[in-house]
């Protein structure tokens, strides 16, 4: 990406965290945009804590760029909730990485 | 930038569901129902500001995208400044030249008359099988002004020469006579004072008059108190009434500089059958040009039968007054548009297989961003920001370059010309230039974003970013490369076959014999004012003293007077009848010119029998004529015509020729007309006040105008003399003169810029894939392949594109030539020495550009070609 300048530099760094955050918890499956910020706050230990609002802005920005998919759907206490997953994207570029676990986004620019 | 169908209402759904399940999972751990939506609702934070971010992010990033975008491709055009500089100029080049262009035909053919209702009003006027426009005699006029029903108004014309007489001597003006109405019919009102009052036009009528604008600014300062002045024209005194609007112009009245009502007629003018008014008339509301002649051809039949006018067959003309003004310009300024937009077609071509080889080359570039996470629109955000970048570039300086053009070529307008096209004044950048510059530069825009864009969508990631990519893609867009150079040549051919048949015909036109010697004759027009040369003995005399002043005068070999100048028009004409011969009744038209003893020899018109006209024919002795060759053609076939007679109507009195002489054709009409039957007589015997004196020099005839008209001016100080030039350029001035050689010169021109980027662009084609091919030359050539074959492989290709292009473009081009032949002279559209020289030329000069790549390729090392992989 072109240059920019050192706040825009922070922000697109911390943009990127959230943006790993996510994908992170999103590999174990579906999940809606509540459950998302619940396990970011479980698996950073309480410490980084985003607000919500935020959060579904990455998400949406994640969506457009189609590392994610979302659809409406039930969660598990039959409420309507919007369940977010993998998209296209995220799956092609670690198609051929068996390990799903292992599958990290930045692995998609592969010369192979 | 193209859209996200997410709505902000699915986004306000998704918080709701997300307060929704946050509370339900506080209340699970333990808090009561109120309190948990209370927490989650402080934990989400904002919600407003969140759905506000969520409808502004796009805008926002639109913005963001846009302005980085124009960065980018700001910075792109700044690292490569060839790229950019060509890509810039030819579009400006292609721009300019079409808007200009255009500037010309909306001034003429789209812009409205400045009148009321303009396509309301027509010429009306007689006809006749020769002339299909022949003027009204008044007689007429006022008969067909009475007898009418299709026409609300119907007026006349009349174009008039005076002698202006002011402080500072005696000067020839233009001047028009026009009926009463004659501006109420065009629905024009004088900018200061008053039209003509309804009496002022019956004879005997005042001696008023009104100034064009132009005449109110030169000669009176644009000041208000002219109104009751008076002007001295030809020794009467006219009145001021009013002065025209400035945006007032009459195509057909030239620079008319004063404008008379027509109260006063010479007994020519009087009788029914002499011609010389024109007529313009206001057609009523849903009366069409053709029911309006329905009605007039039987009227002027039936007063033909009424006044037994025979010899005649006369019918009526009702032409819309918009196409007598532009009709003689509008095939060329046509065929000007169709060049000038051919001539942008090859240049967006050109500009376009730039940015395609560009794109081909940043191949790397859009597949790494792509895998960086751009998605495709954003790509195609970025070319279409880059095509508009310079698209913009391009069409601002093409509009500096159409203003420059539009100066220029209204500049090369002689005079005389331009006061016949009042419309030239108009062109210039204006709202419908503007509007056509801007649909030009969207169309080069729009084909300047596609080639790239096209080319993305059929674009894998992988592929693009390895080196030497052998990919099917990839050889379809060499193959389209290729394949536009064809259009360029084609276009180049069309141009370039065009060029050839306006300059032929040029040619041809300036070599039409003309049956007299042009070089070497200076002229100018004299008139000899009414009150000081009354009788025969005046005029007579100042015929004598002038040549006799101006034959002393060094340098000058013979001297001669004529009633008008050759090569101008078959417009001063004679109905003649032959004594003695039974009278059918047929209408023989000839050309009529007054001539002194010198002309003919000055002009070293070839005398074929008999003699020429001598001093001693004047008004003591016999009436004689002398006639040219079509005339003794005509109507001497098989005997001699010397010693016979024919008969005219001389102002009123029958007169009967002998004839003296026969001469060889002197080109008396147009250039591009036949040449008709011609009389001359002595102008001794018929004196003229308004004659032409044409010269024959030793030297150069420009140089010795001043002295001439020094000389005339000393024999009589009131002498108006003007149009002083010589006989070249006379006929280089004249309108199928001035037609041909534009259309030539500029349509040549296109050809020319479109040869030099046909020819530029295959270069640029063939070298392009002899830089992509350098490695299988180099494995051609370590199998043992010899230069010569490699030559032979490279030019073979680009032999491959000029030959389909020659061929399709010559056939496109006897279709475009079959499109112009109304401009066409002496050649015919399929002109084959026309077209085997436009296939040379190309064949040529693509061999040229292609020797070049060629060579380069033959000179790869094999070596390094292998290596470079």
């Amino acid at each position: 990406m072109p240059s920019q300048k050192n706040p825009d530099d922070r922000i697109a760094l911390l943009q990127g965290t959230l943006d790993l955050l996510i994908l992170k918890t999103l590999v174990l499956g579906p999940c809606h945009g509540q459950g998302v910020a619940r396990s970011i706050q479980r698996q950073s230990e309480e410490v980084f804590f985003v607000d919500h609002g935020s959060l579904y802005l990455a998400l949406q920005r994640l969506e457009d760029k189609k590392w994610i998919s979302a659809k409406w759907g039930v969660s598990e206490n039959n409420r309507k909730a919007r369940l977010l997953a993998y998209g296209q994207r995220t799956r092609a570029a670690s198609g051929e990485d068996q390990r799903v676990g292992a599958a990290d986004p930045g692995d998609g620019i592969d010369s192979g | 930038m193209f859209k996200r169908t997410r709505s902000t209402d699915d986004f306000a759904e998704e918080i709701k569901a997300h307060l929704q399940l946050e509370a339900d999972e506080l209340q699970r751990e333990s808090l009561s129902e109120d309190e948990a939506r209370r927490r989650a609702r402080i934990a989400f934070g904002n919600v407003g500001a969140a759905q506000e971010r969520f409808y502004l992010r796009d805008r926002m990033a639109w913005f963001d995208n846009l302005v980085r975008d124009i960065r980018f491709a700001i910075r792109q055009l700044i690292k490569n400044p060839g790229f950019a500089t060509t890509a810039i100029l030819v579009l400006a080049l292609g721009i300019g030249v079409s808007v200009a262009i255009f500037g010309f035909v909306d001034a003429a053919l789209l812009e409205p008359l400045p009148y009321t209702n303009p396509s309301q009003l027509t010429s009306v006027n007689e006809g006749s099988v020769e002339s299909p426009r022949w003027p009204l005699s008044y007689p007429d006029y006022l008969d067909w002004q009475r007898l009418n029903q299709s026409f609300s108004s119907l007026d006349v014309y009349a174009g008039a020469g005076y002698i202006l007489n002011t402080s500072s001597g005696a000067e020839p003006v233009q001047a028009e006579r026009v009926s009463g109405g004659f501006f109420q019919t065009l629905g024009v009102h004088p900018l200061l004072g008053r039209d003509f009052y309804p009496g002022e036009d019956r004879p005997g009528g005042p001696n008023v008059l009104l100034l064009s604008y132009g005449a109110w600014l030169h000669r009176f300062g644009a000041r208000r108190d002219v109104l009751g002045q008076t002007v001295d024209l030809d020794g009467r005194a006219f009145t001021i009434i009013g002065v025209l609007p400035r945006a007032f112009s009459f195509a057909p009245g030239g620079n008319a500089e004063f404008w008379v009502p027509l109260n006063s007629f010479s007994d020519h003018e009087k009788m029914r059958t002499f011609y010389t008014f024109w007529g313009i008339g206001r057609l009523r509301q849903g009366v069409t040009a053709q029911a309006a002649l329905a009605e007039m051809n039987p009227i002027a039949k039936q007063l033909q039968r009424q006044y037994g006018i025979t010899g005649l067959d006369l019918t009526a003309s009702v032409v819309p007054l918009l196409e007598v003004i532009v009709g003689d310009v509008r095939p060329i300024l046509l065929t000007l548009l169709g060049g000038a937009v051919l001539l942008l077609l090859i240049a967006c071509v050109n500009v376009g297989s730039l940015v395609l080889v560009r794109s081909e080359s940043r191949r790397r570039e859009v597949a790494v961003r792509g895998a960086l996470g751009a998605t495709r629109a954003r790509l195609v955000e970025q070319f279409v920001t880059e095509a508009l970048l310079l698209g913009l570039l391009g069409s601002l300086a093409g509009m500096m370059v159409a203003d420059g053009i539009m100066k220029l070529l209204g500049s090369l307008v002689p005079k005389d010309m331009a006061s016949n096209m009042p419309f030239l004044g108009n062109v210039g950048l204006n709202a419908h230039t503007a509007a056509f510059a801007a649909a030009v530069a969207a169309l080069a825009i729009l084909l300047l974003a596609a080639t790239p864009t096209l080319r993305l969508l059929f674009l894998k990631v992988r592929e693009g970013m390895a080196e030497g990519d052998r990919g099917s893609a990839s050889r379809f867009w060499r193959r389209l490369g290729a394949n536009l150079v064809v259009v360029e040549l084609v276009i180049a051919v069309v141009l370039l076959t065009g060029a050839g048949l306006l300059g032929r015909s040029l040619y041809r036109l300036l070599h039409v014999p003309l049956g007299f010697d042009p070089n070497h004759l200076a002229t100018m027009s004299v008139m000899a004012p009414d009150t000081a040369y009354k009788n025969d003995e005046q005029v007579i005399g100042l015929y004598r003293e002038n040549v006799r002043r101006v034959s002393s005068l060094p340098g000058v070999k013979t001297a001669g007077m004529t009633s008008m100048l050759p090569v101008q028009c078959n417009c001063a004409t004679d109905r003649i009848t032959f004594p003695g011969r039974p009278d059918h009744g047929e209408h023989n038209e000839v050309d009529e010119r007054h001539v002194s003893p010198g002309y003919l020899p000055a002009l070293k018109a070839a005398l074929v029998r008999g003699r020429y006209f001598t001093e001693e024919d004047d008004p003591s002795h016999p009436r004689v004529a002398v006639i040219n060759q079509a005339l003794a053609r005509k109507y001497f076939p098989n005997e001699d015509p010397v010693g016979q007679r024919i008969a005219n109507d001389e102002s009123g009195h029958p007169s009967e020729w002998e004839i003296v002489g026969v001469v060889d054709d002197v080109r008396e009409g147009p250039l591009d007309v036949e040449t008709w039957p011609a009389e001359y007589f002595p102008i001794n015997q018929t004196r003229q006040n308004v004659f032409n004196l044409v010269v024959s020099t030793s030297q150069d005839a420009g140089a010795l105008l001043p002295v001439l008209v020094k000389t005339l001016h000393q024999i009589d100080p009131d002498l108006a003399i003007s149009d002083e030039t010589t006989m070249t350029d006379k006929i280089d001035a004249t309108q199928a003169a001035l037609l041909h050689r534009f259309s030539a010169w500029l349509v040549g021109g296109f050809a020319m810029i479109a040869l030099v980027l046909g020819v530029v662009g295959l270069y640029g084609v063939v070298a392009y894939s002899v830089s992509q091919r350098t490695r299988e030359i180099g494995v051609r050539m370590a199998l043992g392949a010899q230069r010569s074959s490699v030559y032979a492989l490279i030019m073979r290709q680009a032999g491959w594109l000029t030959a389909i292009g020659l061929v399709v473009g010559l056939v496109c081009s006897v279709g475009s030539s079959w499109l112009i032949r109304s401009l066409l002279f002496g050649v015919q559209a399929w002109d084959a020495a026309t077209l085997a020289a436009v296939a040379f030329v190309l064949a040529l000069t693509s061999l040229a550009a292609s020797l070049l790549p060629a060579r380069r390729a033959a000179s790869v090392d094999p070596v390094q070609a292998l290596r470079r992989e």
